[in-house]
Formats: structure tokens, C-alpha cells, sequence
């Protein structure tokens, strides 16, 4: 009996294992050995490089594997899930244009867990498999700096969606990059906007105990401070709770002009509910966090006017970007968040590199190397909705901060903060 | 600052009726298997989202208008119940059943795998019936009283009244009724409860049936109360709530329900006075700590909980 | 080849030599000619659990798994970083879980905050390998370079062992499952201090975390790839598995069995509740601060996320899986719990993802297989519950024992009764 289920177990781990042999193999065996199917494969691409667009004799394409890294379980998997939907989008849009050119490109989806353990594992594995060039990744701070690490050794060229926590350019890594504005430049444009537009007087910041939503409080606060506004208080909730009663308790009995929250939509739409219902009437402010639909589901008839800065410019506002919402719900069957557009545009951004570090190649698969390189120089790259040139760091410098403001039930363009 | 104290009060009262009925769960389980039912927290999820969709499609249905808020939410948590106590059997049933002989730690293993399962499937689920996994029902009660001093949501009264009910209800049900005794005779000695002729295994499925049941209850209430529930809500509550269990002396009705209350107002006064008492140093996020420390202390001096000498009338 | 006895091929160690050595060449060879594939890799680190089951003396067994570990493992696996990483993750989980044992297994203290100890260790290194220490220590001195790695290692060990004092203090009046919540409470209690120890003095950055932690260096050599941690992973172990051992049978282990057996009963044979339980809470914290040094070093990074309350269940659960008390049964049950969730599971989605992209099956974008991994996990462990409830490799000791006891002659004449119903079964 003791025996027969000791068996068991291991014919069963033996089993899973000889299913994944199946991908391992499958999954490596087009490049594996690392620079060794670039050679073999030279030869025959360097036939058909006289023409890049003419396709490759059939069959022989040559794989490319592009990673997301985001949250896809736990309670983040929300926001990791648009990013990684709206990345998968942009590279379905592509992926003929790629074949005309004799690669096959797939999407490589991980899940990081919104966790630096699995971030870094996850990261060794992408590092260790020849056919990924390119990360698109991570979402939060905390996972993207241990992880730029790996990439960074192995000149993995990474392009984080949405990371905004200040320090992860700051590390010096060639490989980071990003298409989002750093906490020090939303935090104090949003502070700049509520001083100078609404003459906001007095601010209780409320921030959710993350890298994100602390760092970007930190940046707001001090830009408020600078500019004279009193400071009623400065307050830490824990991210998954509902029950925020007693933090706002505090804030509302001080009656300040706006109640600045640093974090992501789920606690940022209770907040406001629960503000709103216990007779507040001041201004409700957040970051990028705040950009989805879910925050006024969420918030219901307590949404209106809640303002959050972001880096997406009109998305509906125009003919334009209302057909790309109306294609990527057709495609995905999903709605496109604003967390869809920075997974989108960063993949576009990852994808133009790739062109032109394999143009620049001669119509060969090019290595992580020159990927990196070509990803490093984008210069005044226009993406669906972002525009996108790196500086040295790796941060974008277009990274524009724009006001947004819920109006009637819908998030409505504001302006630009110069 | 003082004049915000009755509101502090009674928010968290509100809170804690809300650790105090899924402390319940834990006790009651625990009272009759000795045994920390880790999946307890995510049923009380289930029971959140099964409350809200019942409420949402009522409402597709265009029947929600008409309907007397009090006829509908009772509706909802009938539903509710009967759901999660049924999950709760099937789970006592597949997951803890074949362990009840194993060693005392490994039950706990397959109920942390449910928990993960559970969590998973109601996300999946969610995501494909609505899209996101984050829902917002349709809330019933949002009037509230205004005294001047304080405001009393009408959803704080419904959910302390029920709360309160459904302990009176349970107690009495333990110690008055003939399955009661069942319970009370199997959580002191199972193989001579055996011998009086009590279906063992009848009533530990009846205890599952009855502490989900009020588990799903609480969700319904929850979800009354917040608006927004998502499939993670459980294992937070379900911390806090053991934590209430354990103050209070696991395995004791009143205790669970003592120390639901306690952990609620503490955490509702450390997070509305900590930063303006200590300036700032130590902000609101320390409630948990002042939590677990008053936890630590009260176990110190009273090993057994708050209420542990009553701990021989277990459940 | 029909000599394989199929029965009872894990039992009483009946593998022959042959079959494991054949196992292990074919595999290392798989895996340095087939690409690297995964199946090769398990192959090769399962090998593991066909030595201990091997059927040759002791030593023999000793030098093929030390030949495996040290040998085999870097030369056919060592180019191959993310293997290298999963490698040394296992050897971080392993010792985890071997310190965890001590409480759990041995003591019989369930405790749901043992990641506390982990976190000081890593916060130990990280607050004075970065340019932390400086916002309270005067003088610009830090960060230390990665020589002072070694000592540290020494550093961690003293300070967890010290919270696991400043914890066993407290809770040595609470029993059973209300010593389960408080150890959970004291956990929580340090990872919201670690989050918000960034005022009034900043000590632990808070939820920004620690970076760049320096790597370890050794002779002016950096040693900051997952290759060399497998090796100082792999060092700490050893010395920790033997310390286990040692342990065991040890007056001290023994000691702790004790008193997991029944509380009043050693007590009344003279042995201090007090002194062995601090024991026990210190020497498992102390393996936890060590590795957590190790951690610290490895990830460059450290943050309270880290070290939240999953990851004192997930430690929990390889020590149950594997089986409680029993050495080799908690490294499988770190072994299994930590390849299934830093690879197997993640090979596996990557495998559906691969024929979903190949038109093989289809799934709606909500249940994309890279987001199963949870799932399967919680499958896993309910099966493995319900399989195999004495854990993967259960403890001898402690069902042998009480046989021999009521089997001895000595027991038949004293015991009456109980001895006939022993006997009967």
C-alpha cells in the first residue's frame, strides 16, 4: 500500500516533468545552445537577407520570443493583466510584418506575482533562454530593480509599462527602461496643478504602504510643502483592505482642501467612497494608479470629480484612439484600460527596436546586444499614444504629465502641466 | 480630536460585529475538531460574491426596482447560505474528511491548497461571466442618521443587528437543541459520543453547514457595506477574524464574538489617533501591530484567551 | 533488468547502485547533449532521492550525492544561469525549511512567523551592505564591501537567533494552536515595523526597500551570479544538515522530542520547558538568519514584500509535506514545494502557452495559462494532503519507537493489556 502511493507520487512528478520535456525540448530546441542557431542559421538567412521582405522559404522561420513580466495572480493581477493584454496586442498587430521578414514572434507571458523572488526567477529564466531579446516589464518598482539586475548582465534590453518608483533609473543599469513619468515628476506636476489651478491650501496625503504609492505621496508632499501648503497629515493603509473608516475619519475631521492618495484604483475608489460618505468635500487627487474605469465602478456616484495625474494624453477624446478601443475590445475581448495603452506602447517601442536593430543586422536575427543598442537610442518614437525618446538613464523624456478629471461618470482630458 | 470619537466608535463596532460573526466560523470548527479551518476566510468570500451576483442579476432582471430592500438583501443572504454551507460540507467532505486520522498539522495543508483554489476559481469565474475580478454590487441600505455629533449608516444597524442575531441564534441553538448537545458531546469526546449513538460524522458535517452558512452571511454583509469585493478579501478578513477567535478563547461563542469587537475598535482608534498622538512618528499603519501586541499581551497573562476558562463548554 | 524490485522500490532502500548510477549518467548526459531540457534537469536533481534510497553502505551513498552536488550539478547544469538560480532557491528553501523543522518537527511549537527570522537576517546585511547605515551611523562608512559577506553570515545567525529569544520569551506560557497565532502576530509585527521603520529614523528604507546590496567577494572577486551562490548555498546546508543531525540524537534533540510528546511528562523527568524550547526557537531562527544573508546578497534587493505571511505557510507546508521530524523528508518536501513553484509550474505554462500559440488548444484571454500557476499549486497540495498525509519521507523515529516499545518483552509483561492490542493489530 505504503509502497504502491510512493510510486504514485513519483510517477506522477515523473509524468508532469515528461510533459514539460515535451516544451522544454520544443521550446529550446529552435535555439538552444545560445549563439550557436544564430551561426547555423546565418547562412541560411544571409541567403534571403538580400531582400528582408521577401518571406523566408517557408517553414524555416526563425523564432523570437518577447516577455512580459507582470502580475498575473494575486491581487494585482488586474492592472498586470492589462498591461500584458494590451503588450500582446501591439504584438499581434505585428506579428506579419515580422513574418515577411522571416522570424517568428511570440508573445512570452510570465507571471512575477508582484513578487522580487518570482521577478528574479522568472528574469534568470528569460536570461537563460536565447530566443527572448526583449522584456516588456515589470509593473511594480520593488520586482523591476532586482530583476533589471539579471537583465542588465545579460543585455537583455528591458522596457518597464509602468515602474514609476524613482530609484530603478537611477541604479546606472544600460538594460532599464521606461515609457512612464518617475514619481518626481507626476508627484509634483499634480502638486503644481492643485496649487496653481484649484488654489488648494491644505493637503492629508494617504498612501498604501507600497514602493509606488509612498514614493509618489513623498514627491507630492514635498512639492506642496515647497510651495507653502499646510500639511494636515500623512497616513499609511494597508493595500487589500476595505475598511478605510478610521484614516479617513482623521483626514475628514480636519477638513483639508484635498486629500492627495498615493496608490493604485481598488483602495483609491473605496477611499473616496468612504470620504465622500463621511462628508468630505474637498478635492480627491492620486497618480497614474488611479487611471482605470474600474476606479469610477468602484467609486460609483463618489467618483465624480476625483482628479489623477497621468501620462496617456486623450485616449477617446479623439476619432482615432475611440477605433483603437472598439479594435483592441474586438482582438482581446477585453476593454482597453489606460494600463492597456502603456502595455501597448511599450511593446510598440520594444518591437521598433527590434526592426531596426534587425535591419541594421542585415535582415538576421540580431543579438540581445544590438537589440539593446537600437532599443537604447529610440529617438522621438511616436507610439499609438505615447511618445517616446530614452535619455541616457533610460527614462523617457516626453514622459509628459497630463491632468485627468471624472466627469459625469467618464474620465475627461484636462490639460497638459507644463 | 475628541469630537470625531463616537464616529471612530461606531465604525469600529461595525468592523468588528463584521471579525466577530467569521470568527464564528473558526470557532466553531475548531471547537469541535481542534483544528484551524484556514479555508474558512475564502468562503466568506464566496459567500460575498454569490450575495452580489444574486443582487446583480436580480437587478438585470429589472426586479430589484420594485422590491423592498429589507425582502431583497433577506433573499440575497438565504441564497448566500445555502451556497456556502453546501461548499463548506463539500469541502469538510473531500479535503478534511480522509485527514481526520492524519497528523494534526496536515489538514491544514490541504486547507491552505483549498484557499488557493477557491481564490482562483472565483477569479476565473469573474473574470470571464464580468471581465474583472474586482465587483460592485448594488448597495440597499444607503441612508443614514445624523445626530450631529456622528453619523449612522443604516447598513451599520442592519449589519450589527444581524450580526447579533445570528450569535443569540447560534448560541442557543448549541446549548438548547438536540443537535446542539450532539455538538457540544462530540467536541468533548468524539468515541463516546460514538457510543451514545451521536452520528459523529453528522455532526461535524452540520458544523461545517452551520459555520460556513454564517460565513457566506457575513460576506452578504460585507459586500453591503464596501460595495467592492474581490476573490482576495478573504485571507485578510479570515487573519483578522482568527485573531478575534483567539482573544477571545477559540472554541467560546461569546469569545469569538468579544474578541471580534475588541480587534475592530482597536483597530479603528489606533488608525484614526496614532500619527496625532505621537505626532507623526507612528502613523496609522501601525494598527495591526497594536493589534497583535494587545493579542500577545492577553495571551501572556491568559493563555487560554479572554474567555478561556469557559473553555470546557466548547461549541 | 528484471531485478528491479518493483515493489517496495523506496522501501528499506532496495535500489540497487547500478540503477541509480545509470540514472544519473544518462540524465547528465541529457542534459549537456538535449538543449538543456527541463525533464534532464529534474532528472539530475531527483537523482538525489535515488541515493538516499540506494541499497550500498553508508559512505558510498555520501560520496555519490556529494558527487552529484558538487560535481555533476555545475559541470552539466552550470552554464545554464536560470537552473543555477532554481538550484540555489531550492538550497535557500531547503535550510528554511530544515530550521523550521527544528520548531515544528522536532519541538512540536507550530509557528506561523518564522519568516520574521529570515527578514532579520536579510535585513541584518542589507541595512549595512547599502549606503543605508549611514542615515543613523555617522562617519560615511557604509556600504561595506562584499568581504564583510563572511562575517556577516555570522552576523545573521547571531541576530535571528536573538529574535527568536526575544520571541520564545513571551510565548513559552502559550500552547498549541494560540502559540500558532502569536508567532503569527509577532511575524506580522516585524514585516509592518521593517515597512515602516523609514521614520521617525530611517533604518530600513521602508517599502522602498534596500539596493544595490553588495555581492559577496572573496579576494577582491565578486562572486554575483546564481553559479557561485549555488556553492555557498550549497555549503550552508551542509553544515546545517549536519548540525540537524547532530541535533537529533543529540540530549538536546531529544529533548525536544520530548516535550512534543507530552509536555508534563518531560517535564516531570527533569527537563527545562524553558531552556529547551528557547533552544529550539534560537537554533531555528539562526539557520533562517543565516540564509537570509545569503538572500539578501543574491536578490541585491530586499523589501518588506518578501517576506509576508505566505511565505512563513509556504515554509510550513514543505515541512508538513515532506514529513514532519524526518530530515530527508523535509529537504524533499523544499525540494518539491520549490521546484514546483520557481519552475515546474512555470515550464508548464509556458508549455500551454506554447500550443495555444500553436492553435493546439484555444483559451479566451481570461485564462491564459501563465495565470494557472496558483491554481495547480493548490491542487497540488490538497492531493499531496490527502496522498501521502504522513508527508513524502515520513519520520521514523516516532512510529518505530512506540512499536519496539510495546513489542519488547519487557513492555508485553508490564503493559497487560495495551501489549495484547498491539500485538493483535
Amino acid at each position: 500500500m505504503k509502497k504502491r502511493t510512493h510510486l504514485g507520487i513519483l510517477s506522477a512528478v515523473l509524468a508532469v516533468g515528461m510533459a514539460l520535456a515535451g516544451c522544454g525540448g520544443g521550446g529550446s530546441s529552435s535555439g538552444g545552445g545560445g549563439s550557436e542557431p544564430a551561426s547555423s542559421s546565418g547562412g541560411e538567412s544571409s541567403a534571403s537577407s538580400g531582400g528582408s521582405g521577401q518571406a523566408a522559404s517557408g517553414g524555416t522561420l526563425e523564432k523570437i520570443l518577447i516577455a512580459t513580466q507582470t502580475p498575473l495572480s494575486g491581487q494585482q493581477s488586474n492592472v498586470g493583466d492589462s498591461l500584458k493584454t494590451g503588450a500582446e496586442y501591439a504584438l499581434k498587430l505585428q506579428q506579419d510584418e515580422f513574418k515577411k521578414m522571416g522570424f517568428d514572434l511570440q508573445l512570452f507571458p510570465q507571471d512575477d506575482q508582484a513578487d522580487p523572488k518570482q521577478g528574479v526567477t522568472n528574469a534568470e529564466m528569460l536570461v537563460s533562454n536565447p530566443d527572448v531579446l526583449g522584456v516588456v516589464g515589470h509593473y511594480n518598482t520593488g520586482v523591476s530593480i532586482p530583476a533589471s539586475a539579471k537583465y542588465d548582465s545579460a543585455s537583455l534590453a528591458m522596457i518597464s509599462p509602468g515602474s514609476t518608483g524613482v530609484q530603478l533609473t537611477e541604479e546606472g543599469r544600460k538594460a532599464v527602461h521606461r515609457i512612464c513619468a518617475r514619481d518626481d515628476q507626476q508627484g509634483p506636476k499634480g502638486a503644481k496643478y492643485a496649487m496653481e489651478k484649484l488654489g488648494v491650501k491644505s493637503v492629508f496625503f494617504i498612501h498604501d504602504k507600497t514602493a509606488y504609492g509612498q514614493g509618489l505621496a513623498d514627491q507630492a508632499k514635498a512639492t506642496f510643502e515647497k510651495g507653502g501648503v499646510q500639511v494636515l497629515g500623512y497616513d499609511g493603509i494597508t493595500q487589500g483592505e476595505k475598511d478605510y473608516s478610521a484614516v479617513l475619519n482623521q483626514a475628514v475631521s480636519k477638513k483639508p482642501d484635498m486629500i492627495y492618495f498615493g496608490g493604485i484604483y481598488p483602495e483609491g475608489g473605496i477611499l473616496a467612497k468612504q470620504a465622500r460618505d463621511k462628508g468630505f468635500e474637498g478635492y480627491f487627487m492620486g497618480g497614474d494608479g488611479l487611471d482605470s474605469p474600474e476606479l469610477i465602478k468602484i467609486a460609483g456616484a463618489a467618483a465624480e470629480g476625483i482628479l489623477y495625474t497621468s501620462i496617456t494624453g486623450d485616449i477617446s477624446g479623439t476619432d482615432d484612439g475611440k477605433k483603437w478601443q472598439e479594435d483592441y475590445k474586438a482582438a482581446m475581448g477585453k476593454n482597453a484600460e489606460n494600463y492597456s495603452v502603456y502595455g501597448f506602447d511599450a511593446m510598440n517601442v520594444m518591437l521598433d527596436g527590434l526592426k531596426r536593430a534587425i535591419e541594421a543586422n542585415g535582415g538576421k536575427k540580431p543579438t540581445r546586444e544590438q537589440v539593446l543598442e537600437a532599443v537604447h537610442s529610440t529617438k522621438d518614437f511616436q507610439g499609438k499614444f505615447i511618445k517616446v525618446t530614452f535619455d541616457e538613464k533610460g527614462d523617457n523624456e516626453y514622459a509628459d504629465v497630463f491632468i485627468w478629471k471624472v466627469n459625469n461618470g467618464k474620465a475627461e482630458y484636462v490639460e497638459r502641466v507644463e | 480630536m475628541l469630537s470625531m470619537l463616537p464616529q471612530v466608535l461606531i465604525d469600529g463596532l461595525t468592523l468588528g460585529f463584521m471579525y466577530a460573526v467569521v470568527a464564528l466560523g473558526y470557532t466553531m470548527v475548531y471547537g469541535i475538531l481542534e483544528f484551524i479551518n484556514f479555508a474558512h476566510g475564502e468562503i466568506f468570500m464566496v459567500g460575498a460574491f454569490v450575495g452580489t451576483e444574486v443582487l446583480l442579476i436580480t437587478d438585470s432582471l429589472g426586479a430589484l426596482e420594485g422590491m423592498n430592500p429589507f425582502v431583497a438583501f433577506l433573499i440575497t443572504l438565504i441564497i448566500s447560505m445555502a451556497i456556502t454551507g453546501l461548499l463548506g460540507i463539500t469541502i469538510e467532505r473531500v479535503a478534511y474528511r480522509p485527514l481526520r486520522n492524519a497528523p494534526r498539522l496536515v489538514p491544514l495543508i490541504s486547507a491552505i491548497g483549498v484557499s488557493f483554489l477557491l481564490q482562483d476559481l472565483v477569479r476565473f469565474t469573474e473574470a470571464i461571466a464580468r471581465n474583472a475580478f474586482i465587483l460592485n454590487g448594488p448597495q440597499l441600505f444607503t441612508g443614514k442618521f445624523d445626530l450631529g455629533f456622528a453619523q449612522i449608516p443604516s447598513k451599520s444597524i442592519v449589519i450589527i443587528v444581524i450580526a447579533i442575531a445570528m450569535m443569540v441564534g447560534l448560541s442557543l441553538f448549541i446549548s438548547k437543541s438536540k443537535w446542539g448537545i450532539a455538538m457540544r458531546a462530540v467536541s468533548q469526546d468524539q468515541s463516546t459520543a460514538s457510543l451514545m449513538t451521536i452520528n459523529v460524522d453528522k455532526v461535524i458535517m452540520l458544523t461545517f453547514l452551520i459555520g460556513s452558512s454564517l460565513g457566506g452571511a457575513t460576506g452578504v454583509l460585507f459586500a453591503q457595506n464596501y460595495g467592492s469585493i474581490d476573490p482576495f478579501i478573504g485571507f485578510i478578513l479570515g487573519m483578522k477574524a482568527f485573531t478575534a477567535a483567539v482573544l477571545g478563547g477559540i472554541g467560546n461563542i461569546k469569545g469569538a464574538m468579544f474578541g471580534g469587537v475588541v480587534i475592530g475598535l482597536v483597530e479603528s482608534l489606533a488608525g484614526a489617533y496614532m500619527g496625532q498622538l505621537t505626532n507623526g512618528a507612528f502613523g496609522a499603519e501601525y494598527k495591526d501591530v497594536i493589534a497583535f501586541s494587545i493579542l500577545i499581551l492577553v495571551l501572556l497573562f491568559k493563555p487560554e484567551g479572554l474567555f478561556g476558562e469557559a473553555v470546557k463548554e466548547k461549541v | 533488468m528484471a531485478k528491479i524490485p518493483v515493489k517496495g522500490f523506496f522501501k528499506d532502500r532496495k535500489i540497487p547502485l547500478w540503477f541509480t548510477i545509470v540514472w544519473v549518467i544518462a540524465f547528465s548526459i541529457a542534459l549537456k547533449v538535449l538543449d538543456q531540457s527541463v525533464i534532464a534537469f529534474m532528472g539530475v536533481l531527483f537523482s538525489i532521492i535515488f541515493v538516499y534510497y540506494t541499497d550500498s553502505p553508508k559512505w558510498m551513498r555520501l560520496v555519490l550525492g556529494g558527487a552529484i552536488l558538487l560535481l555533476i550539478i555545475p559541470l552539466v547544469a552550470g552554464e545554464n544561469r536560470y537552473y543555477m538560480e532554481v538550484a540555489s532557491q531550492v538550497g535557500i528553501y531547503v535550510a528554511m525549511a530544515l530550521g523550521l523543522n527544528i520548531v515544528v518537527g522536532f519541538a512540536g511549537l507550530l509557528d506561523l512567523g518564522y519568516v520574521a527570522f529570515f527578514a532579520a537576517g536579510a535585513y541584518a546585511y542589507g541595512i549595512f551592505a547599502t549606503s543605508q547605515a549611514n542615515n543613523f551611523i555617522e562617519g560615511n562608512l557604509f556600504p561595506l564591501s562584499g568581504e564583510w559577506f563572511w562575517p556577516f553570515l555570522l552576523v545573521g545567525l547571531l541576530v535571528a537567533a536573538l529574535f527568536g529569544i526575544l520571541l520564545g520569551l513571551p510565548v513559552l506560557r502559550v500552547k498549541g494552536d494560540y502559540l500558532a497565532i502569536v508567532t503569527l502576530g509577532f511575524g506580522e509585527i516585524i514585516r509592518i515595523v521593517f515597512n515602516n521603520l523609514d521614520k521617525p529614523v530611517n533604518i530600513t528604507n521602508g517599502p522602498q526597500g534596500l539596493t544595490p546590496i553588495a555581492s559577496p567577494e572573496l579576494f577582491g572577486f565578486a562572486l554575483n551570479k546564481p553559479f557561485y551562490f549555488y556553492f555557498i548555498v550549497l555549503f550552508c546546508i551542509a553544515l546545517i544538515v549536519l548540525a540537524n543531525v547532530r541535533f537529533e540524537h543529540s540530549r538536546l534533540g531529544r529533548a525536544w522530542i520530548a516535550i512534543r510528546e507530552d509536555e508534563l511528562a518531560a517535564q516531570s523527568m527533569g527537563i527545562s520547558l524553558l531552556h529547551t524550547k528557547l533552544a529550539a526557537f534560537a537554533t531555528g531562527a539562526s539557520f533562517a538568519g543565516v540564509v537570509g544573508v545569503i538572500f539578501a546578497a543574491k536578490q541585491t534587493f530586499i523589501d518588506p514584500t518578501s517576506f509576508t505571511l505566505m511565505e512563513s505557510f509556504s515554509i510550513l507546508v514543505m515541512v508538513i509535506l515532506g514529513g514532519m521530524g524526518s530530515i530527508p523528508g523535509v529537504v524533499l518536501g523544499a525540494a518539491f514545494v520549490t521546484v514546483l513553484q520557481v519552475q515546474l509550474l512555470k515550464e508548464f505554462s509556458n508549455f500551454l502557452h506554447s500550443l495555444q500559440a500553436a492553435g493546439v488548444i484555444n483559451l479566451p484571454s481570461q485564462l491564459d495559462p501563465s495565470k494557472f500557476q496558483r491554481l495547480i499549486f493548490g491542487l497540488l497540495l490538497v492531493l499531496v494532503a490527502l496522498f501521502r498525509p504522513n508527508g513524502l519521507i515520513p519520520a521514523k523515529r516516532n512510529k518505530n519507537d512506540i512499536d519496539a516499545i510495546k513489542n519488547s518483552p519487557y513492555a508485553r509483561e508490564k503493559l497487560g493489556i495495551l501489549s495484547r492490542s498491539a500485538s493483535e493489530k
